[in-house]
């Protein structure tokens, strides 16, 4: 019972930077851009995420750095999209090339200057990214562990879904983005002005990136810097986008699903012996079955926002 | 019928406007006005600038001179929130509607206005607007659910309800049935007694004639002439439209049919999203015929096209062509049998012609695998180029320059001038004059009859109803991909056609009437 307990919770906790990912691409996907990016974005928004906490000790600001910086990464993929009216799949793969690189570059120069050649973050920086404790709460069986003793940005993810769930669904800009992401034509001859609202939500869709790598970056190395720690994450979370349906909601349970693919092999009943290449793989290789069955399977109608990867020129004949 | 107060007044006026792309001049030097109650109608062949036009009002393009007159105040007008706030509503040929939103939301989308309001009160000033011009629109229904009068009428409440007093309506009856285009003209009435201005732009004279006040007609980017509707008949229209007479009437020659040439039995096809795209359909086709296809667009014609062609798969039926089924023949196998078909899509190049290739190459597109061995010989298709330029009277710089640099009609032109050269026993043209200009679309007229006289089997696949009256011997209705009559197109009202198209058996007709 306890090994199930922890399973679930450790799936949580390695299934949130997926569900950041997920949640910044639906975003831009629902302004009617693919951005491929992702990767990049998340492995920007960790470095920046880390330096700014190694350096000035504040959560507050690593978190506001690195969704600055995934941001900044959203706004050239922006401007060759959208502005210079770029192709998205090539714009956003060059973006995660690009991205992944600077990454490693600043990491580079982040480990020479570090003591022992180790960045740490300091004690009291960690601590306050430990797990929550309520009181009364927390202590419940089973349901306090489940539920009430999570990082805090563990909850900032599923507070971000359920916010842009309502956003998209409830409120008249949500409807404005749904219209510029199904037919810009249509959003356009309606008044909406199509350039903003694409890069309103294409460069917030980076920012929640941004975390998604900030988060990958101050948790899993219990404080010390891991190279490359994005490490594939952003490729899973374009793959849920599809397996979430688009749904900011759902994507809270695609994440936690393909977070427990991350993390189970460490609880495998004993006797069950595979290759540790074997579990690298299983994450990748569920996104791609899912892919698979997702395209085969008959398509409700109208899941996928209709002008995605569609390039907008007004004067267009 | 203009019996409103403020009848005179000048609801919106163009001075000198001008528009060039490149080298063309797409508007050159119109003036235009529009007073309030009154329906103008803008009529002009293709490629007169009528849209151009329309879309510099709508925010959609910006004129490089001339200047525009709302209330007799100037304005700009650089996007179309711009012209939503002066009160123009543009209803697009192609709409502009989100298909996965309800026509509530399509009609909401973008405006700032009662931002508290909650749905159900929305709802109900929607249904309120509906009743007041008489629209029916369901707010809850999607817009992917909903046929294509439904949906005009969705974009016609869209721009009322953003306070639209000057109305746009491109081409509005080209995708309608008989009976819808009766509708929407009810509804353009009630606009105008409300004291709306309303420019409807269309080539079809019949339309004019009845709904508009008065005529501007363009011709070649420069307004001709503007005229009172009550003073002028078709033929002056025309005449105004083309620059010279035409005699519009078009003969239909008897022929000796030989029967058999094709015969299609309880034919169903699925289209990609698992509908029946056509379903049991049966029809003959002798030789020496025009059989005509009439239907409101995507009642199944262009599956019906390929199904013959052998593009599309077919779920079930038969496709006799001389007594043999031609069913799971490759696309190649039915071409060498002398089936040719060629389909003018929408956006005329999608099919047949290569675009940045030049004439000669598109022929031989045609011809290359009869010829042995391994390298192309280019001449015959470089002397079929010439002969069609010549025969067919097509504009163009040289028999090497890319198709789509051609203009519309010559490229239709081409396009079925090879087919024809293929020499077919049965060719299947579907929108054969689509876009044409009046010349064009009667020498295609005369070319099938050509055919027609050489005894080849004519699936002719039109939109204009007056067009297949008197051009075809029989006329086969399609409505959601069902057959709902085939008649002789010799004693058949165009009223009749339009019910079949709506998807009424001819057989129903009494009681309805």
């Amino acid at each position: 019972m306890d090994l199930i307990i922890n399973f679930l919770v450790a799936a949580i906790v390695s299934g949130t930077p997926l569900l950041f990912g997920t949640l910044g691409e639906i975003l831009t996907e629902k302004a009617g851009h693919l951005n491929l990016g992702v990767e990049g974005m998340m492995a920007i928004g960790a470095i920046a995420g880390f330096y700014t906490g190694y350096k000035t000790n504040s959560v507050l600001l690593a978190l506001l750095m690195s969704f600055a910086a995934g941001m900044l990464c959203a706004l050239i993929y922006a401007f060759l999209t959208i502005t210079l009216k770029a192709t998205h799949n090539v714009t956003g793969l060059t973006l995660t090339i690009f991205g992944s690189g600077l990454s490693s570059f600043i990491a580079f120069s982040m480990i020479q200057n570090a003591e022992n050649g180790v960045p740490v973050l300091d004690r009291s920086f960690t601590s306050s990214l430990a797990n929550i404790h309520i009181p009364f709460l927390s202590d419940i069986p089973v349901l306090g562990k489940l539920l009430f003793q999570y990082n805090p940005l563990v909850y900032l993810g599923v507070v971000i879904a359920i916010v842009m769930a309502v956003y998209i669904k409830r409120t008249r800009a949500g409807l404005n983005l749904t219209a510029v992401g199904e037919n810009p034509g249509a959003a356009d001859a309606a008044g909406i002005n199509v350039t903003l609202v694409k890069y309103v939500h294409v460069l917030i869709g980076g920012g929640i990136c941004g975390l998604g790598g900030a988060y990958m970056a101050l948790t899993i190395g219990n404080g010390s810097w891991v190279n490359n720690v994005v490490n594939g994450y952003g490729w899973i979370a374009v793959a849920l986008v599809i397996f979430a349906s688009w749904n900011p909601a759902k994507a809270i349970g695609g994440a936690f699903v393909f977070g427990a693919f991350s993390v189970i092999r460490y609880y495998m009943p004993t006797g069950v012996n595979l290759p540790t290449a074997f579990y690298n793989m299983l994450p990748f290789l569920v996104t791609a079955i899912v892919l698979v069955i997702s395209s085969v399977r008959k398509k409700k109608k109208h899941v996928e926002p209709a002008a995605i990867g569609a390039i907008y020129f007004r004067e267009e004949r | 019928m203009s019996g409103v107060t403020t009848a005179h007044e000048i609801a919106i006026e163009l001075k000198g406007i001008t528009k060039t792309f490149g080298a063309v001049v797409a508007n050159d030097n119109i003036d235009l006005d529009v007073k309030k109650g009154e329906i103008l109608a803008l009529l002009g062949e293709n490629g007169s600038g009528k849209t151009t036009l329309m879309n510099m009002l709508s925010g959609i393009y910006h004129p490089d001179s001339g200047s525009i007159y709302i209330g007799g105040r100037a304005v700009t007008i650089n996007s179309p929130k711009d012209a939503a706030r002066l009160g123009i509503g543009m209803i697009h040929q192609h709409f502009k509607l989100v298909e996965a939103m309800t026509a509530g939301d399509n009609v909401v989308i973008g405006t700032g206005l009662d931002r508290r309001l909650r749905k159900k009160t929305r709802c109900a000033k929607i249904r309120d607007f509906s009743a007041r011009f008489g629209l029916s629109v369901d707010p809850d229904k999607y817009v992917c659910d909903m046929s294509v009068s439904e949906k005009q009428t969705v974009e016609i409440l869209k721009v009322l309800y953003r306070g639209a007093r000057i109305l746009i309506l491109d081409e509005p009856t080209a995708v309608l049935t008989p009976q819808e285009t009766e509708r929407l003209f009810t509804i353009l009435r009630k606009m105008k007694a409300d004291g709306c201005a309303v420019i409807i732009i269309t080539h079809k004279l019949g339309e004019v004639l009845e709904i508009s006040d008065r005529v501007t007609i363009l011709r070649k980017g420069r307004s001709i002439q503007t005229v009172s509707t009550a003073e002028v008949d078709a033929a002056k229209l025309t005449e105004l439209m083309v620059g010279h007479a035409v005699d519009l009437s078009l003969e239909r020659p008897e022929t000796e049919k030989v029967p058999g040439m094709l015969k299609v039995r309880d034919l169903t096809v699925e289209n990609s999203e698992g509908y029946n795209a056509l379903a049991d359909v049966s029809f003959d086709l002798a030789g020496g015929e025009i059989l005509g296809v009439a239907g409101v667009a995507n009642s199944g014609q262009k599956e019906l096209c390929e199904a013959i062609a052998g593009l599309m798969k077919v779920k079930s039926g038969s496709i006799l062509y001389r007594n043999e089924d031609i069913v799971g023949k490759s696309p190649a196998d039915i071409i060498k049998a002398g089936i040719s078909m060629s389909f003018i899509p929408e956006d005329r190049l999608g099919m047949g012609l290569v675009a940045s290739m030049g004439m000669a190459d598109n022929m031989l597109l045609k011809s290359y695998k009869d010829a042995k061995g391994p390298f192309l010989d280019k001449k015959p298709s470089r002397e079929l180029a010439k002969v069609l330029i010549d025969k067919l009277d097509i504009s163009t710089p040289g028999i090497n320059t890319p198709v789509r640099m051609l203009s519309g009609g010559n490229v239709q032109k081409v396009l079925l001038g090879r087919e024809i050269e293929s020499n077919p026993s049965l060719l299947i043209t579907a929108y054969p004059v689509r876009g044409l200009d009046i010349n064009s679309s009667y020498t295609i007229y005369n070319l099938l009859n050509e055919q027609k006289k050489k005894g080849v089997a004519v699936l002719f696949i039109g939109e204009d109803l007056d067009v297949l009256l008197e051009l075809c011997d029989r006329i086969m209705v399609l409505c959601h991909g069902r057959v709902t009559g085939i008649v002789d197109a010799h004693d058949v009202t165009k009223n009749d056609i339009g019910l079949m198209m709506a998807g009424e058996k001819p057989a129903q007709r009494g009681e309805e009437s």
